[in-house]
């Protein structure tokens, strides 16, 4: 019996990924034997996950779907601890980062990942990225289908594609099986939300041409309705008419959004409508015995009966408030009675976003494999996930998160901060994240009042790139240097949600780093002082307009 | 520049017919045409069955058009003759260009023949159909469920 309850290798997986092992251990070989320039170098080390960093290079790590077993958890600790400095970073495209590998142990690392079916292939480049998916599949109780299953179909359709690993820009493709999307699905290049039509079958609605970045755009729906088996033709139809037809004049309108944006939605639809009615022989269509092989290996675990109310839960609820709160901000419904999906935070007070130690990490592995079937998930939103907890053992995880620093009652509150790494890692960034993220965390750090102001996400990116996605921020903060000065420009009303994705209104000026929480403090104030009866931050927001908060913030700071 | 073909270490001599640009291979077709990677193959399709020899076009090795035009080719237009990668064209591409239906490189690079030799033994599964026909593993692990006994044929 394998040791996970979702997609395991066979041997034609383990084969190729040994392959690309051996590969790209020839690949660096030839660079430090002076075989390759840099310039021939570079697409080849992104392709297989390695950044140039500004102090070192950074290996990018793919966990598909957002899932991990607690074997492959426990290596990525080691992995860390052997060639990093004993820590990882958890990213918003439910990656892990490196941020201290030398060239020269690359191939030595990556061949770690392949000893428990892992890899770094395609986490970087001009490629199909790793395909993302909601954290939550699998257990959420609203789910309609499990959206890995097609996540993992990607996966392998689009590993080492012979025709689209030159592409004009990276290619981010996200699935959502559920109408809450947890996903994102509007933000990415090529988004799917499977649901049921009127007939009762399931299927996509495509959406194509999302993107935050410089140019942020929300995804327009190309398809209404694919049947599922549909979904590699219909994809290599989208990627076939980006690979001819995306900018490859200006890097800065590359992605398959500017294209969307310039040629519009309905010139779009004719294309990959022409490229997927003239490429339809069946070749692509996918056979029921394939995608009921891979189904078989998702099927949930066989979860024993447990009671849905526990004596202790409900004790230590009136004992302990910090307890209750957890459990309202750190659990979530679980398609089965008598369990929950627990959010494991990796946001304590004034600690770096989605950073985690490998003593952490196999402090995590230990939680997970004693009440969680041995598996761990990755958030967008940079936490870990426990999807299989029963509610009787919801004290015990409770405690036993809390010696690790995890247990912070704030998932989903304004000290759950989405930040990329910034200027303190990244070459590309222009302004710290974390720090700001880290103060922004401190200020806030009183749990009964996060849990007062409630739902509220901050996000923040040091650069336009977006990578911290703070154009979908309640409260976005973007760093800009001006004249070698750290400014943050700040964004009210973003949102990601299903139906409700929009992008953040800049609210005027940009304020310097040492007054971002004073103007984050007076967005909040004013929030409390003029919200409704049960409105979130972004609900009130649009009900009042930007004035009011821009007033405030520009007489705080 | 020195022209390959599997077969042979060495570069090769290129005596077949001279390519011409699209437009004027439009108005008197010969046995050879080069596209630009922005020419549309399907104007190839009146005389197709004329064509020895279609150069396709690698500008920058990081610009992947012509991977998409050696597709269409081989596979929607049928297109049987030599397929000739022509540009920036550096080993480690090998691997997608023979995929998708490329038979001879025209690259500056050294030891390009040698690559070339191994470039087949790089990969031995692989997950998407393409021109060089190859099975794929969603076929494999078809074939493996309902034939458990030749596995190791395979």
């Amino acid at each position: 019996m394998p040791d996970t309850h979702f997609y395991h290798y066979d041997d034609f997986d383990r084969t190729l990924v040994a392959e690309r092992v051996e590969q790209f251990r020839d690949q660096v070989r030839r660079r430090l034997a002076g075989e390759l320039t840099e310039e021939q170098f570079k697409p080849l080390r992104l392709t297989n996950g390695l950044y140039l960093q500004l102090h070192a290079y950074m290996l990018r790590i793919a966990i598909p779907y957002g899932t991990l077993s607690t074997r492959q958890l426990r290596q990525l600790a080691a992995i860390a601890r052997k060639y990093d400095k004993g820590y990882g970073h958890f990213t918003t495209r439910q990656n892990l980062q490196l941020n201290w590998i030398k060239l020269e142990d690359a191939p030595d690392a990556v061949a770690m990942l392949a000893e428990v079916d892992m890899h770094s292939i395609q986490t970087s480049g001009n490629v199909v990225r790793n395909t993302t998916a909601d954290h939550f599949a699998g257990a959420a109780a609203d789910e309609i289908e499990d959206p890995r299953v097609w996540c993992e179909i990607v996966r392998q359709w689009s590993t080492l594609h012979p025709e689209f690993s030159f592409l004009p820009r990276k290619f981010k493709i996200a699935i959502t099986g559920s109408p809450n999307d947890r996903a994102a699905v509007r933000i990415h290049d090529v988004g799917l939300r499977l649901w049921r039509n009127p007939q009762g079958e399931t299927g996509f609605e495509v959406i194509v041409g999302g993107g935050l970045g410089r140019t942020p755009m929300i995804g327009k729906t190309v398809r209404e309705f694919l049947p599922k088996d549909e979904m590699l033709a219909y994809l290599e139809a989208v990627l076939r008419v980006y690979n001819r037809y995306g900018r490859r004049d200006n890097l800065f309108k590359a992605r398959i959004k500017i294209l969307v944006h310039e040629i519009g939605i309905e010139k779009m639809r004719e294309e990959v409508e022409a490229e997927y009615a003239a490429s339809k022989d069946g070749a692509l269509k996918l056979d029921p015995q394939t995608i009921e092989a891979i189904a078989r290996q998702f099927a949930p675990p066989p979860l024993p009966h447990r009671p849905a109310i526990a004596g202790e839960v409900e004790r230590l609820k009136l004992e302990e408030p910090d307890f209750a709160l957890w459990l309202k901000s750190n659990t979530a419904p679980h398609k089965m009675a008598g369990y929950r999906v627990v959010t494991a935070s990796l946001k304590p007070a004034g600690a770096p976003p989605g950073d985690a130690s490998s003593v952490q990490m196999e402090g995590v592995a230990d939680v997970a494999d004693a009440y969680s079937q041995s598996e761990v998930r990755v958030s967008h939103e940079q936490n870990l996930v426990l999807p299989h907890v029963a509610v009787e053992d919801l004290p015990a995880v409770y405690r036993a998160l809390g010696r690790l620093g995890f247990a912070e009652a704030n998932v989903g509150k304004i000290t759950d901060i989405i930040a990329c790494p910034g200027l303190d890692y990244c070459a590309l960034a222009n302004a710290r994240s974390i720090p700001v993220a880290q103060r922004i965390s401190n200020h806030f750090a009183n749990l009964a009042q996060q849990h007062d102001i409630g739902d509220l996400k901050i996000k923040i990116s040091g650069c336009i790139n977006a990578c911290g996605h703070h154009h979908v921020g309640h409260i976005g903060i973007l760093g800009v240097d001006k004249n070698g000065v750290e400014l943050y420009q700040i964004s009210l009303g973003g949102d990601v949600d299903f139906g409700r994705t929009a992008l953040g209104d800049i609210i005027g000026p940009a304020v310097g780093a040492d007054r971002i929480v004073e103007a984050v403090d007076a967005l909040v104030r004013t929030y409390l002082d003029r919200r409704d009866a049960g409105e979130r931050f972004v609900d009130t927001y649009r009900r009042l307009g930007v004035e009011p908060f821009k007033e405030s913030v520009y007489a705080a700071v | 520049m020195p022209l390959y073909r599997e077969g042979s270490l060495q570069p090769v001599a290129d005596t077949g017919p001279a390519p011409l640009p699209l437009a004027d291979w439009l108005k008197a077709p010969t046995q050879a045409v080069a596209l630009a990677n922005t020419d549309q193959p399907d104007e190839l399709s009146t005389h197709l069955g004329r064509l020895k020899l279609i150069v396709l076009a690698f500008p920058k090795f990081t610009d992947g058009r012509a991977y998409s035009q050696a597709r269409l080719l081989r596979g929607r237009l049928g297109y049987r003759g030599e397929l000739r990668a022509t540009g920036a064209v550096l080993r480690d591409q090998l691997p997608f260009l023979l995929r998708c239906g490329f038979d001879s490189f025209d690259s500056d690079q050294a030891g390009f023949g040698v690559a070339l030799a191994r470039a087949r033994t790089l990969f031995s599964v692989v997950y998407q159909g393409a021109a060089d026909n190859r099975a794929t593993v969603a076929l494999l692990r078809l074939r493996r469920h309902h034939q458990p006994a030749t596995l190791a044929a395979d």
